[in-house]
């Protein structure tokens, strides 16, 4: 990988873009980056966000010079080298009704602003990934789990990659005109990025379906949300289990009983087996879900 | 004490200094749209700068005062009025119980912020008291207010008064045309060399959709990006990158139409190109700009960016010293 490209954002920010494609290497050295620049504590940063393939850093140049700035990150580039190749993180599974109802209403309320307006969504977007049938597309989405490479747009919201090889990696366009509405917890595709709507909103991601389990909450009713009103962090992997309509009911329930848990287990990821054997590699880092 | 909301006006809501430090999970700055006008009410009031106050936007709110109480208005050029009668902008007056506060039309500027001393008191989440919106965080109820909302104030200061008045020399004017400063970068060589040139030569006008979010600038020649082969992962459109934070500041213009500048709500990314950043010391500037009012962007270096910001954060320590004594 040749080196990160630099750019002021005005006075108080710099933009880092690892590089110009996705890839999981990219996010690597972006995490690795923005790890150790936290760990610096360095006067003046207020914000350090990574993002996919690139990273962003807010400062106050009353207190770092944008040049001692820039310096401070040209210098830890150097230092982290080449990407991490282990990541400690947490694992967690996410129930999904995938071709839900609502997403499907919804769809259908936007037909005009879509690609393909004779099919639903999901079936357009099966199609143009080469599965035979909505369930077989439904079965490598929720097969493989997926890092969190990016949260935000809006409060809590992550933006998912997956761990596969590239060839297998699920792309699609996103609207032709963003949609004005989009449902709460839909699970959405754009690019080759997923991301869970944390709150109802526009959206322009092909609506693949919808989780019962809340991933932002400012009142943080529900035992996950003890420490944070947000889910998810950079980082993170996701493994989707495709649920049942009664099964999804029975979550929605719990929700409103305020009974529902999401449960993360450590993990460490590693680059370098992932490399050696991918759907292994998959298969292995899943299993850490079914080992209690 | 407490305040009653009688009307809302347009997008009313309660609003500090901000809340960094979570942008990199999707929960933006906030705050004030216009810092300086936040500091000046506060001031006049005899709060901390950073108080909590009254954010409102163009079509101002009516609200009655439980108690009697010292307030100031700043920001916007609408004159604010007690049971009909006209009051100062920026220099403090009194209240008393069931006083109505209402605002002439707007001559010029787009947000009033309204002091109270002693502040507005809702919960601080996160370390400010701001409404952040698309996440119904913070803020009264995490909402913009509402008719018949009822918010408590603070205890104010010692050193609260009527009539402590803030100098012309630091009164700012809003004029319906202006220039932003920006800093070309992040992927602005994206642009074809006509756009680079169009952009910059065009005045543009703010459209209705100008929001805390961002503001929407139109009537300009539409921009376009050049032509090449998408990077994996960045979608279809020329003027689509692989999702990336957005700075604050910063200017995307989606499928080369319509520049928005993202403002202090923020969303924290996204995959449209960003072309530069509008500099720190003009953001007061965007957020006082209605509907319909020009702009012209105006390319500077990081040096002139400095010199700009150390001329406001002057401004700010005289108001400092003169409100503060």
């Amino acid at each position: 990988m040749s080196g990160i490209r630099y750019s002021f954002g005005a006075d108080e920010h710099i933009f880092a873009e690892i590089n110009e494609e996705m890839s999981l290497e990219a996010f690597f050295k972006g995490m690795a980056i923005c790890k150790e620049l936290e760990k610096r504590r360095t006067p003046g940063v207020s914000e350090i966000c990574p993002s996919n393939a690139s990273y962003l850093v807010r400062f106050d140049p009353d207190l770092i010079h944008p040049d001692k700035m820039l310096g401070t990150l040209q210098e830890i580039e150097a230092q982290v080298g080449e990407a991490e190749i282990e990541l400690p993180t947490r694992i967690v599974e996410m129930p999904v009704l995938y071709n839900d109802p609502w997403t499907r209403e919804t769809g259908a309320r936007f037909r005009e602003r879509h690609q393909d307006p004779n099919s639903t969504d999901i079936e357009y977007a099966a199609r143009i990934n080469g599965y035979k049938s909505v369930d077989d597309f439904i079965a490598a989405h929720s097969g493989a789990p997926w890092f969190v490479t990016m949260v935000g747009f809006v409060a809590g919201l992550p933006w998912l990659y997956q761990i596969v090889e590239r060839s297998k990696q699920i792309e699609v366009p996103k609207y032709l005109r963003p949609r004005t509405d989009t449902p709460k917890l839909t699970i959405g595709h754009g690019g080759c990025f997923m991301a869970i709507y944390s709150v109802r909103g526009a959206g322009g991601y092909q609506m693949l379906g919808i989780t019962p389990a809340p991933i932002y909450d400012p009142q943080q009713r529900l035992p996950y949300f003890k420490d944070f009103l947000a889910v998810f962090r950079p980082g993170d992997i996701v493994k989707f289990r495709s649920v049942s309509r009664e099964e999804y009911d029975r979550d929605v329930e719990a929700v409103a009983a305020g009974t529902f848990n999401l449960t993360f287990r450590p993990v460490t990821f590693s680059l370098k087996s992932f490399h050696a054997d991918p759907s292994g590699y998959s298969r292995h880092l899943a299993e850490v879900l079914n080992d209690h | 004490m407490t305040i009653e909301v009688i009307k809302p006006g347009l997008a009313t809501t309660v609003q500090d200094a901000g809340r960094p430090g979570y942008y990199n999970i999707g929960i933006p700055l906030s705050g004030a749209l216009d810092q300086y006008a936040l500091r000046v009410a506060n001031l006049l009031v005899g709060n901390e700068e950073s108080a909590a106050v009254l954010e409102a936007t163009l079509l101002a709110p009516e609200l009655v005062f439980r108690a009697p109480a010292i307030v100031a208005i700043a920001g916007a050029e609408a004159t604010p009025k007690i049971n009909g009668g006209p009051r100062p902008r920026n220099e403090s007056f009194s209240v008393k119980a069931d006083d109505h506060l209402t605002f002439d039309f707007i001559k010029s500027g787009a947000r009033s912020y309204i002091a109270v001393a002693g502040g507005v008191d809702v919960p601080v989440v996160l370390g400010s008291r701001s409404l952040y919106g698309l996440g119904a965080l913070g803020g009264f109820a995490g909402r913009k207010l509402a008719a018949g909302d009822v918010l408590r104030v603070g205890k104010p200061q010692p050193g609260a008064r009527a009539g402590r008045a803030l100098p012309g020399d630091l009164t700012p004017t809003y004029p319906r045309s202006l220039e932003l400063r920006m800093v070309t970068g992040l992927y602005f060589h994206r642009l074809t060399e006509e756009a680079a040139n169009a952009f910059f030569e065009d005045t543009w006008t703010v459209a209705p959709e100008a929001d805390r979010i961002g503001y929407r600038y139109r009537k300009g020649r539409p921009l376009s990006f050049r032509e090449r082969k998408q990077p994996f992962g960045a979608g279809s459109d020329p003027s689509n990158i692989v999702d990336a934070g957005y700075p604050y500041g910063s200017i995307q213009v989606p499928g080369g139409l319509e520049p928005i500048v993202l403002h202090r709500d923020a969303v924290s990314g996204g995959g449209y190109a960003m072309i530069g950043t509008v500099i720190s010391a003009d953001m007061d500037r965007v957020a006082q700009m209605q509907p319909n009012n020009l702009a012209r962007f105006v390319e500077v270096d990081m040096a002139t960016a400095l010199k700009a910001r150390a001329e406001y954060k002057a401004r700010e320590a005289g108001l400092r010293s003169t409100l503060s004594a």
